[in-house]
């Protein structure tokens, strides 16, 4: 998955035919085929088609079953039929709906015909527009506006890809993947956002590329999470451009390990129109990039310019308003290294604190680079070329470029954890069966001995029943239906009850 | 001489009745070897928990995030007898001063192991400053008391069992009661004991006491709601309305899940939202005497909302008393609660979601799911001591005007 952008954008580049698809997971489906499109989507209108080509983005390549919602269905019902490995393509109209994905393997793909796109509608009265918590997710090509709360928030699916959505307008984060690995967000145009366009949310292994966020109150954002490269993005007058945090008070402490490079951070000066309270709400308006408490943050090779603050500003959380005390959360940044960027007219109408900060040092300039912690560890290279405040204790960096690290995602998607059968069986039995039954007595349901003497090695027999449970003892409460569990662990489960001998 | 012959006979005749009873209890209590529901007994006698989200990971391992996350580090291992002997002096009235008090007279199973009042009552039977919180799934917890002052259970126990206005004993007149019990010697030793002192009389100690209670309560566990089912993947387990609960509650207006994360719905961090007190009552300033932190001002455990439905009243002194009003809470706007001349650095969730009646009705509709007590344990019918297992006594008691005790 190296060069994953790269690619994909070439990719977009050569569909010439009507129907566009961007992403690793496109596959170029003939016109004959889409006409099925039309009809409204159902079981039998599946398409079943083979990946030709092993996908390699985040989400994997596993096989798909496409189905089409069009104009005037909900995104949602096709959510709710589909099974995993579902490609849902939405073709261009207006749905106002949230969106809840809680399964794995789940693509959700605009169809862009003649630039037109599936309009997400939020009228301004619905929370957010895509909510996920599966793994393996894919949202691509959507139009999304007039949402309260965010545009697509990932809560913990892991190999998620989130690319070329435009999202305009809405709430409180654009893109806001949270407590997620491996994960990449990459050619989304994102604006008018009251908190950060992009937010990374305590996640590790992340990949923002090629997007463009402006008037926002912050560009994009990476927050309590690790091994994370924004690239090749352009980040414009929003209040902040780019963050790298540590917010105390969170469940994961630390940031680190983050690479800013490449980007355009340019002129962002838009008044801060944060909601009292957030953290955001406290950044001063025209800062380039920001980095608070977050540790091993490299700035490489950004074209930083026209940021009314300071193009660059480094600080501990003492000196950040609305952030809150952790004693958990280390406040200073540390092993920051500040290598070659072009930096340009920074600076020039810059805040009291940093103009005490310069007193301090008799100095009386417009600061490109601005830092205040206690930090250590921190470096910069070729300091000559920058105006700066309080970086006497930077060493000069001993490296000066990161091409080594191309990518922090995984090679392989983050695989669902391996437990035997056996484990299964026994985790099922014990987590949710011994809830109402117990081995020789009555509980909520009958006792394991009777239900031996039932089942007796007839384990099948047993999954039948309890996939789809009957009531068979009138003075005993329904059994729900346990088929969720999934064809193997209820296999287990059933070879483990008949099994138990106490 | 007579005199001190007749006391030493009165005093004979009641030490072979009261060993006469102890004796006949005695016999009664025999700790269970098998480890309760939902765990499994394992090399070394030891308890492992066993649930379905076992089957998943987390983001830096903290075991929280979404539907398909793990639960945080969790203590178990307990050995069965250990746990068993928890349940027995959990509810023996031989832990309080007075000997009319347990653990469950303010810890009730029937009352979500919490006791349905904002201002716990205690031995002295004044109210206390703070509402007792729920023991389920105290087992996940890093921290204990509403401010977080501790961070075990075994701690968090030598807490009430010695303060003057909880259980009101202290460690000599406690291990003296347990130790004139010869059915808590042999317990003790039964649960304790691993031959390699010898020394029978050594496993009867506050250590191990607090290490039972500990096992106890670690053992209530309740993963098992419909939510639970939904979350593994049983989307029919919520109805229509419920689901739509699930979706305000986790949506980034009400921002209910960034603090009470799943899958045990907290993130075990402190937050300032700025609850108010009751009128009349002083400002509780919470975490920020633990940690001697200006910011956590007025801060509070969040708590897991795991049973909620039966644990009101809510918040740290049972504010509200329906969870209809604890979430509306939210609605009422950033710090409209906090007192004019109180300067609290309130969390930055703490927003002005503007949501709709609609809405606060489904988010409680959605928390409402969350109860699952499939796992209850047996209260005993009759503890080691002899006395009565709950004390209902001081349930009765006028409660008399307050004074700022913490629980």
């Amino acid at each position: 998955m190296k060069f994953n952008s790269l690619r994909v954008a070439g990719f977009v580049l050569t569909i010439s035919a009507v129907y566009s698809f961007a992403g690793t997971s496109a596959i170029a489906v003939p016109p004959s085929k889409l006409s099925s499109a039309s009809t409204p989507y159902s079981a039998d209108s599946h398409i079943m088609s083979q990946a030709s080509k092993k996908a390699d983005g985040p989400a994997g390549g596993a096989k798909q079953f496409y189905v089409t919602v069009n104009d005037g269905e909900l995104i949602q019902d096709a959510v709710k039929a589909a099974k995993s490995g579902t490609t849902i393509r939405i073709m261009p109209g207006t749905y106002s709906e949230t969106v809840y994905i809680d399964k794995d393997n789940i693509r959700l793909i605009g169809v862009i015909v003649h630039g037109k796109r599936a309009k997400l509608d939020g009228l301004g009265k619905l929370n957010d527009a895509i909510l996920y918590s599966g793994n393996n997710v894919v949202i691509e090509n959507l139009y999304i506006t007039g949402y309260k709360g965010n545009g697509i928030m990932g809560q913990a699916g892991n190999n998620f890809e989130i690319r070329n959505n435009i999202i305009v307008d809405t709430g409180v984060y654009g893109i806001f993947p949270q407590l997620g690995v491996n994960g990449i967000v990459e050619h989304n145009v994102v604006s008018g956002i009251e908190d950060a366009a992009i937010y990374i949310g305590m996640s590790d292994n992340i990949h923002v590329a090629h997007n463009d966020v402006f008037d926002s109150v912050a560009g994009i954002e990476i927050e309590n999470s690790r091994h994370a490269i924004v690239e090749n993005n352009n980040v414009r007058n929003n209040t902040g451009g780019v963050l790298a945090f540590v917010t105390p008070g969170l469940p994961i402490k630390t940031t680190y390990d983050v690479i800013i490079r490449n980007n355009f951070i340019i002129g962002n000066n838009h008044e801060n129109f944060g909601a009292p309270g957030s953290i955001v709400a406290g950044i001063p308006a025209g800062t380039g990039i920001l980095v608070m408490a977050a540790d091993q943050v490299i700035i490489e090779n950004n074209i930083i310019s026209d940021n009314k603050t300071a193009g660059i500003l480094i600080v501990d959380h003492g000196s950040a308003a609305n952030v809150s005390d952790d004693p958990e959360s280390e406040p200073n940044p540390d092993q920051v290294s500040v290598l070659d960027n072009t930096m340009l007219n920074n600076g020039y109408q810059t805040i009291a604190t940093i103009k005490e900060l310069m007193a301090l040092e008799s100095r009386d300039i417009q600061p490109d680079i601005v830092h205040l912690s206690k930090g250590t560890g921190s470096c910069i290279a070729n300091r000559s070329r920058y105006k700066t405040v309080g970086v006497a204790g930077f060493t000069d960096c001993d490296f000066n470029n990161t091409d080594h690290v191309v990518s922090y995602l995984l090679d392989e998607p983050v695989a669902p954890r391996t437990i035997e059968p056996s484990e299964r069986g026994q985790i099922a039995y014990l987590g949710v069966c011994s809830g109402c039954h117990s081995y020789n007595g009555r509980l909520i349901g009958p006792s394991i001995q009777t239900i031996q003497a039932l089942y007796f090695e007839n384990p099948e027999g047993l999954v039948a029943y309890i996939s789809k449970p009957t009531n068979k003892r009138t003075d005993y409460p329904e059994m729900p239906s346990q088929a969720y569990l999934g064809k193997e662990t209820l296999h287990a489960v059933a070879e483990y009850l008949l099994s138990r001998t106490k | 001489m007579i005199h001190s012959l007749i006391s030493m006979a009165v005093l004979a005749v009641m030490l072979v009745l009261s060993q006469a009873d102890s004796a006949s209890a005695s016999s009664n209590f025999i700790l269970d070897s098998n480890c309760p529901r939902g765990f499994q007994l394992v090399m070394g006698n030891r308890c492992k928990l066993r649930t379905l989200y076992q089957f998943y990971s987390s983001t830096q391992n903290r075991g929280m995030g979404g539907t398909h996350s793990n639960l945080p580090k969790h203590r178990d291992g307990f050995s069965p007898q250990q746990i068993d002997l928890g349940r027995y002096l959990f509810f023996d009235p031989l832990l309080s001063g007075k000997q009319d008090f347990s653990c469950a007279s303010c810890h009730h199973p029937d009352k979500g192991f919490a006791d349905g009042k904002g201002h716990s009552v205690g031995a002295n039977g004044k109210p206390s400053k703070r509402s007792a919180p729920t023991l389920w799934n105290s087992a996940f917890l890093t921290s204990f008391f509403w401010d977080a002052r501790v961070n075990s259970l075994e701690q968090q126990a030598l807490g009430p069992l010695f303060a003057p206005h909880e259980m009101n004993n202290t460690p000599s007149k406690l291990l003296n009661s347990l130790q004139s019990s010869t059915t808590y010697q042999r317990l003790f030793s039964d649960a304790f004991d691993n031959s390699a002192t010898g020394l029978a009389n050594q496993s009867l100690s506050i250590d191990n006491l607090v290490i039972a209670l500990a096992a106890f309560q670690a053992s209530l566990v309740s993963l098992n709601s419909r939510y639970d089912e939904y979350a593994h993947g049983n989307h029919d387990a919520l109805n229509q309305d419920e689901i739509a609960g699930l979706n305000v509650f986790r949506s980034f207006v009400a921002r209910c899940s960034e603090c009470h994360t799943p899958p045990l719905f907290t993130n075990n961090q402190i937050a300032v939202i700025g609850v108010p007190e009751d009128d009349g009552d002083e400002f509780d300033v919470g975490a920020e005497k633990t940690f001697g932190l200006s910011k956590l001002k007025g801060g509070f455990k969040v708590p897991s909302l795991r049973n909620i439905a039966e644990t009101g009243p809510y918040m740290h002194s049972g504010n509200f008393q329906t969870l209809r009003e604890a979430t509306e809470f939210y609605n009422k706007g950033r710090g409209h609660a906090v007192p004019k001349d109180m300067d609290l650095t309130l969390h930055w969730h703490i927003s002005e979601p503007d949501l709709s009646d609609r809405e606060l009705d489904l988010i409680v509709t959605f928390m409402r799911t969350l109860s699952d007590e499939k796992f209850k344990p047996r209260i005993p019918t009759q503890v080691p001591s002899g006395l009565m297992p709950i004390s209902q006594k001081q349930n009765n008691k006028k409660i008399a005007q307050g004074d700022n005790n913490e629980i």
